[in-house]
């Protein structure tokens, strides 16, 4: 006899409950929805391009030469960079959510939130400060690599804070999370303080968040950690499924813990590092879609985890196009219009959180 | 033959606390063990050793045969199978989620997590989420994820370990009775089980062996007739009692009636009496 065969399981086990916990459906849905928003981002714009002279650019309708020369420029070192620079940085930024939350046991747990962005863009901002300093301006290129040992003191930093002989603590991890994001943002200040106009609007940029910097280089900088990523979720996501009835039961049930901790905090380091290091300190993504997933998709890692790369880029596309109109020809910093977006978002988990456990 | 388990002068410390002092301890295959103690008597610790979760500073323990450090967690889970005292959930799965867990990444399992969930009385419970059941209930739920671990170990090993730590704590008469029945039908496969108890009576009913541990140290280990004295009670647990006897197996049960060491303390502080 299967569970499905039982009354409660007759109830439940309908069309819709089974396509819901099917990963070739939900992906492919939710891929589809990527697909549409990407294209809608593409027609969207100061230079706007409707959906037919963007099919003629791509080749696919005919025009106005000139024009589709005109789009085509726009789209290729305008529009494209960005749509994908968005979709990276919000896959990675709710893969890194959705893995510290399994880590850490606490659908709280986000990397802007407990200060491990923050560790991120110290890091950043400090090589862009003290190199000018300095005198020798550094590459790009090490941006993502500076943001990455930044996001893994924070990362490292608040793991032992938070966890005593195998347990995490709610309230001390959010707590450490808030002293530790308290500590690099008065880093940050001082770096503010001693920076010159030109490095002052670099900073702010790290601080409020933007895709408006996109560029292919940038995107090809962090597609090695978006290809890590992917490559890495299947082989944490067990481990992340059973790790949520705590180590000790973890362990008995055959994960290497200590291995998949360490894999899982270098993994969340790397992956907000990058997308820090490209887009600044953009909060709240790691929450809202995790959150939104488990309700819709259920709790299981080995689904979620994939889920939350595509519903990340698709809500990043989104609402990245969604700063971009919203003041135009000016822009709204993206990480205001998630935190706007997020914070009552967390909020609403915060209190159903307390009802249901003792936080 | 191979013991099943064999921990030999095992001591765990922390910090400056001796939690298990040379330790020695032999299991047999297929036998039943019940561990008791007073609260903090290192019952607790000594399974989670025995289980590979925590080394000993001194000692060795081996699992048929071979040093428990020499396997991997993944190859120790197809061996043993454990039921912590409490655990909790941290996201909304459901009961069969749960349950399911205890297979590990095999498919086909929906045969044998059904007849778990029906061994624990939680058929109807399947779809539930777990976080929304009772404590008793959760940990009926957990019981059965550590039987469908069990049962996947066996599969591939024969019967295996199963451990248990106070596994009734939450459960009401009947399921206690249930968990016990399970045990019973395991044992009769093959399978080894050491379960931490705190009822002496259920201790007497389940184990073939009881072992008494006492600040860290094994202080008695026999039958449960030669174990369940006056004297034992009084020393461990500085408790009087009456032992009787169950008059068709002939075990041992004890009422107790009085703390053997505070009996003039309790004395002083007034009995409790009914107010008028």
């Amino acid at each position: 006899m299967t569970t499905a065969d039982t009354p409660a399981g007759k109830l439940h086990a309908g069309g819709w409950a089974k396509a819901r916990r099917s990963p070739v459906i939900v992906i492919g849905v939710l891929l589809a929805i990527l697909a549409i928003i990407a294209v809608a981002a593409a027609t969207i714009g100061a230079a706007g391009i409707p959906f037919h002279r963007l099919m003629a650019a791509v080749g696919l309708g005919v025009g106005d030469p000139d024009l589709i020369a005109r789009d085509r420029l726009v789209l290729w070192s305008i529009r494209l960079p960005r749509i994908v620079l968005a979709s990276m940085v919000g896959a990675l930024l709710a893969a890194a959510g959705a893995i510290m939350q399994g880590l850490f046991r606490n659908p709280l747990a986000d990397p802007a939130l407990v200060g491990v962005s923050s560790g991120g863009a110290l890091a950043a901002t400090s090589t862009i400060v003290i190199g000018d300093r300095l005198g020798w301006p550094l590459p790009f290129e090490l941006l993502p690599i500076a943001a990455f040992v930044g996001a893994l003191s924070a990362t490292s930093a608040l793991y032992s804070i938070a966890t005593r002989e195998s347990r995490t603590s709610a309230a001390i991890f959010l707590l450490g999370g808030l002293a530790i994001a308290a500590l690099a943002n008065a880093g940050i200040g001082l770096l503010v303080f001693v920076a010159d106009d030109r490095q002052l609007r670099d900073i702010t940029f790290w601080m409020l968040g933007s895709l408006g910097g996109a560029t292919w280089p940038k995107t090809l900088a962090i597609a090695p950690f978006a290809a890590a990523l992917i490559v890495a979720v299947p082989l944490i996501a067990r481990g992340l499924d059973l790790l949520v009835l705590g180590e000790a039961e973890a362990f008995h049930m055959g994960v290497e813990v200590e291995r998949l901790k360490r894999y899982a905090i270098l993994l969340v380091s790397a992956i907000t590092g990058a997308a820090v290091a490209v887009a600044g300190v953009i909060g709240f993504v790691g929450i809202v879609v995790p959150h939104l997933l488990r309700l819709m998709i259920g709790p299981g890692h080995r689904l979620l985890l994939p889920a939350s790369v595509v519903l990340g880029a698709i809500l990043m596309v989104g609402a990245d196009t969604g700063a971009r109109m919203l003041a135009a020809p000016a822009e709204v910093p993206i990480g205001i219009l998630t935190a706007a977006i997020g914070a009552p978002f967390f909020l609403a988990i915060l209190l159903r959180q307390r009802s249901v456990a003792n936080l | 033959m191979t013991a099943a388990l064999a921990a030999s002068s095992m001591t765990v410390r922390v910090g400056a606390k001796t939690l298990l002092d040379q330790v020695t301890l032999v299991i047999a295959p297929g036998e039943t063990i019940a561990l008791v103690g007073p609260n903090g008597a290192g019952k607790s610790t000594l399974l989670r050793v025995l289980a590979g979760e925590i080394a000993p500073q001194a000692g060795t323990v081996a699992l048929r045969g071979r040093p428990l450090k020499s396997y991997s967690a993944r190859t120790l889970a197809l061996h043993r199978a454990m039921l912590s005292q409490h655990t909790t959930v941290a996201f909304p799965f459901t009961v069969a989620d749960v349950v399911r867990m205890g297979a590990g990444d095999r498919g086909g399992t929906d045969a044998l997590v059904a007849s778990a969930l029906a061994e624990v009385d939680l058929t109807a419970f399947g779809e539930r989420i777990i976080t929304t059941l009772s404590g008793g209930e959760q940990q009926r739920a957990h019981f059965a994820r550590v039987l469908v671990q069990l049962a996947c170990g066996e599969a591939i090993h024969g019967p295996g370990l199963l451990m248990l730590d106070e596994p009734t704590a939450s459960l009401d008469l009947r399921h206690q009775l249930d968990l016990l029945e399970a045990t019973r039908r395991r044992r009769a496969r093959g399978v080894t089980i050491v379960a931490v108890l705190h009822d002496l009576n259920l201790a007497a009913l389940f184990g073939d062996r009881i072992v008494v541990l006492d600040r860290g140290r094994i202080v008695a280990d026999g039958a449960p007739a030669d174990i369940i004295t006056d004297a034992m009670l009084e020393q461990v647990f500085g408790v009087t009692g009456a032992i009787g006897r169950v008059p068709s197996p002939g075990l041992p049960f004890v009422l107790p009636h009085a703390m053997a060491r505070m009996k003039q303390h309790l004395q002083v502080a007034a009995p409790m009496s009914p107010r008028p």
